[in-house]
């Protein structure tokens, strides 16, 4: 099950990444998860948040641009080699990762990741055939 | 069918056109040699006196007249008449320096309302259109002048003037507005705040816009013309020879009738000052011919345009006017090549951009930069930033096709570039010379 993350686009200036979490903040929305890429003079946060079609609502109302895509959050073994473990059977899968980044979460034991794939349903499967967790956007409302 | 406001001069043969032009041409350097001593001391230096002029094709031995003529006769100086017969002033923006002021009597507000009507009868305005004037009124000409034009034609006149965005709206809405009059920067922005209230072109009742006061792109009006519903007209005007009306559009949207009874015009060659022929690329340069208390001889617009005689599809045989390249007051010169905002504009378009832009002109350790400011749009974004990048490199790439030189490129966020009113701010230009 992928979940749904928003990318909302940033101008790389100060005090702009501080408006958007206001906007959240004012709206009672958490962060689940957050990354940023950025260029020179733009950038596109990447946020994991509680409840998703509020968020967007209350940032478009706020003048950002902000769309969803779908990724996956796979929970990580809590041993070593954990990580190196998942990125194999995606190594061997030939599933090519455009970007990832660590999940906050709550502390509950486990470690997950957030994934970015383009072909989110192969991996899906591949993970599942491999026995690996994945969260669903009801676990993350949950948390 | 195409409707003239005034069919027998609109239509009138060349041969008409220019016995009217050569009659009118004498009494106007009479007029000004009898009652305008700064320009009869410049006929002077120039050796050249009424009798000189005898038809229009005696007209390049006058002597110019240049916006820093009008500077330096202000307020009174070019004043062809005892104020007692002047009943109103008009003045420019200012954007370009000092603000030039101009004179009117009676007569020259009739002449100059008729220009006007013939444009809103041309954009298919009748006595049952509803026409809303949202130029600003007051010193600026554009909403006095085709609040008369409107009058003239027997519209339903809305004078609106400039601003209020959501009462615009509402008179459009309510009212069923068919005409809109304002500059294309402010039809777009209220095209894209009707878009945001969920309004189709099909729920909008204009039909027509007239258009002016700045410079804009054919595919800036594609913007406007389906975002509206509507057929967008190009007007072009100056307060120092009137206002909006000096030339406009037909149906055949393709170059501006000038209102030759009126205004005479020429190309020069701004740099030998040469006149031009026909169809080359030059400035325009205007002499009015039957104005009272303003009258101007050879005034140079700094606009860049060509002309041309060449039949119209719509009946008229009055000279037309390309779209002016741009003010050459407006042009930019970064890095030693002329640069004109209207360029800009015509890229960012085809790109897909919205019309809203902002052009930054700096100086880093002595070499002009140019930045070229775009609102980020939904249709734009993605989640992958090489994407995005790779765009911005497109749009670095045909601007400098375009241009010839180099320019940054900026994604802002949405909302962030000042909306206008009136003349939009295209350019700011920081360089410290």
């Amino acid at each position: 099950m992928s979940i749904k993350q928003i990318s909302v686009f940033l101008e790389n200036k100060p005090g702009r990444l501080q408006r958007m979490t206001s906007v959240l903040a004012a709206h009672k929305i958490d962060l689940r998860a957050l990354s940023l890429a950025e260029t020179k003079d733009f950038g596109i946060a990447r946020i994991i948040v509680s409840d998703v079609m509020d968020a967007v609502t209350v940032l478009k109302d706020a003048d950002f641009i902000a769309s969803l895509t779908p990724v996956l959050a796979v929970e990580i073994p809590d041993e070593t080699g954990g990580l190196d473990k998942l990125l194999k059977i995606f190594a061997e899968a030939g599933v090519n990762i455009e970007y990832m980044y660590a999940f906050l979460g709550k502390s509950d034991g486990n470690a997950y990741m957030i994934f970015r794939i383009s072909d989110t349903k192969n991996a899906e499967a591949k993970l599942t055939a491999h026995g690996l967790k994945m969260l669903t956007q009801e676990d993350i409302e949950s948390l | 069918m195409e409707r003239y406001y005034q069919p027998d001069i609109e239509c009138a043969s060349r041969e008409t056109i220019k016995a009217i032009q050569d009659e009118k041409l004498i009494k106007q350097v009479k007029h000004v040699w009898d009652n305008v001593p700064y320009y009869r001391k410049k006929m002077e230096e120039k050796g050249v006196t009424p009798q000189d002029i005898q038809s229009s094709d005696d007209l390049y031995k006058l002597p110019f007249l240049s916006k820093a003529d009008l500077r330096k006769a202000y307020p009174y100086g070019l004043v062809g008449t005892s104020l007692d017969n002047c009943v109103r002033i008009q003045s420019t923006s200012g954007t370009t320096g000092k603000r030039v002021v101009a004179f009117y009597t009676q007569d020259d507000i009739d002449l100059w309302e008729d220009c006007c009507a013939r444009a809103i009868t041309a954009a298919g305005g009748t006595n049952e259109d509803v026409c809303q004037i949202s130029y600003g009124y007051g010193l600026f000409t554009g909403g006095p002048g085709l609040n008369g034009g409107s009058h003239k034609v027997g519209c339903l006149t809305i004078p609106t003037s400039s601003g209020n965005t959501n009462r615009q709206i509402m008179f459009i809405k309510d009212l069923n507005a068919t005409i809109l009059c304002c500059t294309p920067s402010y039809a777009a922005f209220l095209g894209e705040r009707m878009k945001e209230m969920g309004y189709g072109p099909e729920d909008i009742p204009l039909k027509a816009g007239i258009f002016g006061a700045e410079a804009w792109s054919e595919e800036m009006r594609k913007d406007i013309e389906n975002t509206l519903g509507i057929k967008a007209y190009d007007i072009y005007g100056l307060t120092e020879l009137s206002g909006p009306g000096v030339a406009f559009e037909c149906s055949a949207q393709d170059g501006m009738h000038i209102n030759e009874d009126h205004f005479l015009a020429e190309i020069i060659d701004p740099e030998t000052l040469e006149v031009l022929p026909e169809g080359s690329q030059g400035e325009l340069v205007f002499t009015s011919l039957d104005k009272e208390a303003f009258p101007l001889l050879r005034y140079r617009t700094r606009d860049i345009c060509t002309l041309t005689r060449e039949k119209c599809s719509c009946g008229r045989t009055h000279i037309r006017m390309s779209k002016p390249k741009g003010r050459s007051d407006d042009m930019l010169i970064v890095r030693g090549v002329n640069v004109f905002p209207s360029q800009i504009e015509t890229v960012l378009l085809n790109q897909g951009y919205p019309a809203n832009y902002q052009i930054v002109v700096g100086r880093v350790n002595n070499t002009d930069t140019l930045d070229v400011q775009v609102e980020m749009t939904p249709e734009m974004f993605t989640d992958n930033v090489g994407e995005i990048e790779d765009r911005q490199k497109e749009l670095v790439n045909a601007l400098k096709s375009m241009l010839g030189i180099k320019a940054k490129v900026s994604l802002v966020a949405p909302k962030t570039i000042a909306r206008s009113e009136g003349k939009a701010v295209r350019v700011i230009d920081n360089r410290k010379i």
